[in-house]
């Protein structure tokens, strides 16, 4: 039973910017959220392999082909990291999986939508790895120390990921018309799905006000939106992309970039499983796992006749 | 006259071709695993592995199109030629399979190319030598790799004792190829920059069979029949549908500048 004092303390911890590490004490619901969220951000990580992994096979340079390798391998990376922070908290990465293959976990939506041209996945890393950067950015400063840390270190990896994408995007914009049309197509189509990676609306968002108390989260979903959005206009507007909102003004009073309604019902649909790819993303993901069942099998196998083996010669 | 008189200079740009074709199209094929992998720790190992293969391929490219000096660049040979000019063995460009195949072949291609590689680290062409010397720290990690899951496979459970079996029996008539040799062997021996492959052909079966001893497995017949013809640009048909995705875009757009 979680004393009110406890609570008090803890709080006075968050308070003065301490971290919290896997063996202080922290309350259950805290623990419960941390482990909530961060494996989400895991299982997005991995799932995430899928829209990119699709081009690897017929990216159009080698120098290409390496790059977006480097970059799928180090999404696989990010889930390890992640993984490895949330076990801390006394829950085992085989539960975590089996949880989002078969259970109710969730990862993030913008996975569930196709990568039809090449220029999606260079998109991918300008805006979706960019959102990524001010969320985890943020994350990075989280009250949990291990998911901190494990934030910290994506990050900088993320920024380079973004670099590229942005990189490619402008390469695109700038090259044939087949290319334009390409980069411009994806763009119109991943707009809209990035700045729902951020999240609802606060006033729909249930566990925000709960995980800001506890700097889980530091800023509400919409004021990362709207930096995110602030800092894209403008990048969009250096390559000579369009962003396909109308309503998109620059608001001399708050010094922010309006924008037009963002299709929440699109976003409902996704999350309820009713996207392009939802059903091919878990059918991938489950047959990997299963059909590596064999294989993890075996290697315990033989590591427990190693162990015993090695018993019986000491 | 002949008139296909096989100059030194023809011989280097056929052996580095047929060095970074393997490599290409097993790199194409281990990269399919990506996302897929038995367990996370697989998903990064077999990206690693093939981000190695397709680099390893993309500077023996590179080098070969300055040996051959006609303007063209790596991305040439990967994405500009048809299936009967690859010349890579056509045990790299056989479907992954489960991974108690991709392994079997994996620990055949890189004992085989560790062998090969430490032979080649002594060419007299600095360039070379020194792409050589730089890969083959890669290699030996993939052997390691590759041998270790041979022994987990094989002496693990009876289900993977049964695949990984399989899988050696299915891919030991492609082995033989990897000894292959021709007159751009002897040529490259001759100036000082080839391995010969015959050297140490019995130290690799020793290895080879010591492993798969040691994996409590069986060891297949070496004198069964062996597929030829790779080398001259013989292959299975496979190898028409992974150029088929991995030149389509490259090719639809041949004025644009992708790199």
């Amino acid at each position: 039973m979680e004393t009110q004092q406890q609570l008090d303390n803890f709080q006075a911890r968050i308070d003065a910017g301490e971290k919290i590490e896997p063996k202080d004490w922290m309350p259950d619901r805290y623990r419960q959220q941390i482990i909530r969220m961060g494996s989400q951000h895991a299982h997005s990580e991995i799932v995430g392999m899928l829209p990119e992994g699709n081009w690897i096979g017929r990216a159009p340079s080698l120098k290409r082909k390496l790059v977006l390798l480097a970059k799928v391998q180090d999404e696989a990376g990010h889930g390890l990291y992640l993984y490895s922070a949330i076990e801390t908290l006394g829950v085992s990465r085989a539960d975590l999986i089996d949880q989002y293959l078969y259970g109710s976990a969730k990862y993030s939506s913008i996975f569930n939508y196709p990568t039809l041209s090449y220029a999606d996945v260079c998109v991918i890393g300008w805006l979706v790895d960019g959102a990524a950067i001010v969320n985890q950015t943020k994350l990075a400063q989280s009250s949990y120390g291990p998911y901190s840390r494990a934030n910290i270190r994506i990050c900088r990896e993320e920024s380079f990921h973004k670099k590229q994408g942005y990189e490619m995007v402008a390469k695109l914009a700038s090259g044939t018309p087949a290319q334009r049309k390409m980069v411009q197509d994806a763009v119109n189509r991943f707009w809209w799905p990035t700045l729902m990676m951020f999240g609802p609306s606060d006033s729909d968002s249930p566990n925000s006000a709960e995980l800001i108390k506890w700097k889980v989260k530091l800023n509400t979903n919409d004021e990362l939106r709207q930096h995110f959005i602030d800092r894209t206009v403008m990048e969009a507007e250096a390559v000579n992309i369009t962003l396909p909102d109308p309503d998109l003004k620059f608001n001399q009073e708050t010094g922010h970039w309006d924008y037009g309604d963002i299709p929440w019902d699109e976003f409902w649909d996704v999350v309820q499983g009713n996207g392009v790819m939802n059903r091919e993303r878990m059918k991938a993901r489950r047959e990997a796992h299963e059909n590596g069942a064999w294989v993890r099998k075996a290697a315990q196998a033989y590591a427990r006749k190693k162990k015993l083996s090695r018993e019986q010669a000491s | 006259m002949s008139t296909d008189t096989l100059t030194t200079q023809k011989a280097f740009l056929k052996y580095l071709l047929r060095l970074a074709d393997d490599r290409l199209i097993l790199g194409q094929r281990v990269s399919e695993w990506c996302g897929h992998g038995p367990v996370l720790e697989e998903d990064l190992a077999l990206a690693n592995i093939a981000l190695d293969l397709i680099g390893h391929s993309s500077a023996l490219y590179a080098y070969a199109a300055q040996i051959e000096d006609k303007g063209h660049d790596d991305d040439y040979f990967a994405y500009f030629r048809d299936d009967y000019e690859f010349t890579n063995l056509q045990l790299c460009e056989l479907p992954k399979g489960d991974f108690g195949f991709t392994i079997a072949r994996h620990f055949l291609f890189s004992s085989f190319s560790y062998y090969q590689y430490e032979l080649l680290k002594n060419a007299k062409d600095e360039q070379f030598r020194g792409m050589i010397n730089k890969h083959l720290k890669e290699i030996k990690y993939h052997l390691r790799h590759s041998r270790d899951w041979v022994l987990r496979l094989g002496d693990g459970t009876e289900e993977s004792h049964e695949r990984i079996q399989n899988a050696f029996d299915e891919v030991w008539m492609y082995v033989d190829e990897l000894f292959y040799t021709d007159d751009v062997d002897e040529i490259m021996i001759a100036s000082g920059n080839g391995a010969d492959v015959n050297s140490f052909k019995d130290d690799w079966k020793k290895f080879v069979e010591d492993t798969l001893t040691e994996a409590t497995l069986t060891i297949p017949d070496w004198d069964q029949y062996m597929i030829s013809g790779s080398r001259n640009g013989m292959h299975t048909e496979h190898l028409g549908l992974i150029l088929t995705q991995l030149q389509f875009l490259r090719r639809s757009h041949p004025e644009a500048d992708w790199k």
